[in-house]
């Protein structure tokens, strides 16, 4: 089985044959109706012209859209990496017996509807729940002040849905940190905050890139939380181009919307690597 | 440094370990706490009002009554059944890719890692929409329905089933195989009696996986069902109306059924181990 000299590519053919056709072609495709003609519709069938303008018009229109998109993930990942970094440490360092218990306790939400988990914040959230009324209680609040349909609402519904993905790429290389490097570096007199800043933290960063980018990256897609969660005012550029997509049919543009996402997050993931890579990782 | 100090210094760090346990475990309370909301509204009777946000008094009628909103089951057998069946693709040619990226070597296997790996990494509105504009560059607009969801499905569970797989492998002790070919097994023996059984929790974990991944995804569904409902656009669809009480009892169904199945699973691993 080992020695056939095709073997390895028989076995890999079923999974790339499937992710060729269902994964890397469809991005032409995206890319194609970008630049569809924005006159045709699903019915009349759509011409390639290479529309450039779509992307001006998408990026014109939607800019609102495109920014908090960018800026609630951004909010959220930083969020999610400060608990994410706690839970991970206190399961890797301070746990015990309890490490294991502990690691499925994390992912277990993970196993339960993501949209029941996110409707069950709105009831959370909602105006005459504990949370609100504690807060206006304490005069924290005004009278009317509310909790659903802010920012707070969406950025804190990222951040709970997208937990997970933060802790365990975290804990993965926290746990794999060697204890004798913080050892020595208490046996040299560093403080145990200076040992974390010095040891623990930089061997630790492959964890938190890891950990940053597989949160940002579906938090600044997600439009569940932006619609559950938010109001019009919330609107996050998923909203855009599902409503695109389904509701208005304007495939040239909801593709304009969607190859702008993409490029914007590549971007972002190839100048954040760079940087990350070259200072902290080498 | 005089005894008293060592006290002070030893409680202090007693203290600094308790700490960040303790918020370690806050955390986590943040995590279970929509579940614990999920688990109490499946008891929520609000037959007496409209509001869908508040528990109004303890009823055990959701449970009873678990399929009465119109559509509900039919949606979560049906996304049961799509579940199951993008598992068993997904899981099949993902192991054999994972054994062909890790036991051989083939041009292109580079560029196939990196492609494993995009779809995780790419946003869920981005791959929906561009399976999308496949399917209708391709003629196929007006026929979306299981078969579509189908093939999206196995593809982002694919890079999962590939990455949790070659994991396994990866770990394997290749010491044990050459042993069972040293004693004279045939090289399907050994694969049978030795490699599979050894890789075969990497491969349930997997496909455990690509079952919630399956059954939970809304945003590339939703772009690619057509007119059909699976259980999370189901909820979708409700959230605008007002949700019916028996979706907290699927919710919390789910919760536990996926909590046996891993704390089993768990046991069985420590049992076979110890």
């Amino acid at each position: 089985m080992r020695r056939g000299k095709y073997t390895g590519y028989w076995l890999m053919l079923p999974a790339a044959l499937w992710l060729g056709v269902f994964f890397v072609i469809p991005f032409y495709s995206l890319l194609a109706t970008s630049l569809y003609d924005p006159e045709g519709s699903v019915l009349t069938g759509y011409d390639v012209t290479y529309h450039v303008a779509n992307f001006w018009d998408a990026f014109a229109e939607h800019w609102d859209e495109l920014w908090r998109s960018l800026w609630y993930a951004g909010v959220a990942t930083m969020i999610c990496a400060v608990l994410g970094y706690v839970l991970a440490y206190a399961i890797a360092f301070k746990a015990g017996r309890w490490r294991t218990l502990l690691l499925v306790l994390v992912i277990a939400p993970f196993f339960t509807s993501f949209l029941v988990r996110t409707l069950s914040w709105k009831l959370i959230l909602a105006d005459d729940g504990f949370i609100v009324d504690t807060l206006q209680t304490l005069h924290l609040m005004g009278e009317d002040g509310r909790l659903l349909a802010t920012p707070v609402a969406v950025i804190a519904g990222l951040v709970y849905n997208f937990l997970p993905f933060m802790v365990l790429p975290l804990y993965a290389s926290l746990e794999k940190i060697d204890g004798r490097l913080v050892e020595a570096a208490s046996d040299l007199y560093a403080s145990p905050a200076r040992g974390f800043l010095k040891v623990t933290l930089p061997l630790s960063m492959p964890g938190v890139v890891a950990g940053t980018l597989l949160t940002f990256i579906p938090a600044a897609g997600d439009y569940i939380n932006a619609q559950l969660l938010g109001s019009t005012n919330q609107r996050m550029v998923g909203n855009v181009i599902q409503d695109l997509f389904t509701d208005t049919g304007d495939y040239a543009a909801a593709g304009a919307l969607s190859v702008t996402l993409m490029a914007i997050i590549v971007a972002m993931v190839v100048v954040y690597i760079r940087k990350a890579g070259t200072e902290e990782l080498l | 440094m005089s005894h008293q100090g060592n006290v002070l210094q030893r409680s202090g760090r007693w203290v600094a370990d308790h700490v960040v346990l303790g918020l370690g475990v806050l955390v986590l309370v943040y995590m279970f706490v929509p579940i614990a909301v999920v688990m109490l509204m499946s008891f929520n009777d609000n037959s007496g009002s409209r509001n869908v946000y508040a528990f109004q008094g303890f009823t055990l009628d959701n449970w009873s009554n678990m399929c009465g909103p119109d559509g509900m089951c039919e949606a979560v057998l049906r996304s049961i059944g799509i579940g199951l069946a993008a598992t068993l693709v997904a899981t099949i040619i993902g192991t054999l890719a994972s054994f062909a990226l890790v036991r051989h070597d083939f041009h292109g296997r580079a560029a196939m890692n990196t492609i494993i790996f995009l779809p995780m990494a790419s946003p869920e509105i981005v791959m929906g929409s561009s399976l999308l504009a496949l399917f209708v560059a391709g003629g196929f607009g007006g026929k979306l329905g299981l078969v579509t969801i189908l093939i999206a499905h196995v593809m982002f569970c694919l890079s999962f089933v590939i990455v949790t797989v070659k994991a396994r492998l990866a770990g394997l002790d290749a010491n044990l195989e050459q042993a069972a070919m040293d004693l004279y097994a045939s090289e399907s023996t050994t694969f049978w009696r030795i490699t599979f059984p050894l890789v075969f929790p990497g491969i349930a974990a997997a496909a455990l996986l690509s079952f919630s991944l399956s059954f939970d995804d809304f945003i590339i569904t939703n772009l690619n069902a057509g007119q059909t409902v699976t259980f999370p656009m189901y909820v979708w669809g409700v959230s605008q109306r007002g949700v019916p009480m028996q979706v907290n009892v699927i919710g919390t169904i789910m919760f536990l059924v996926s909590l046996l199945i891993v704390v089993g699973n768990m046991l069985a691993t420590r049992r076979k181990t110890a």
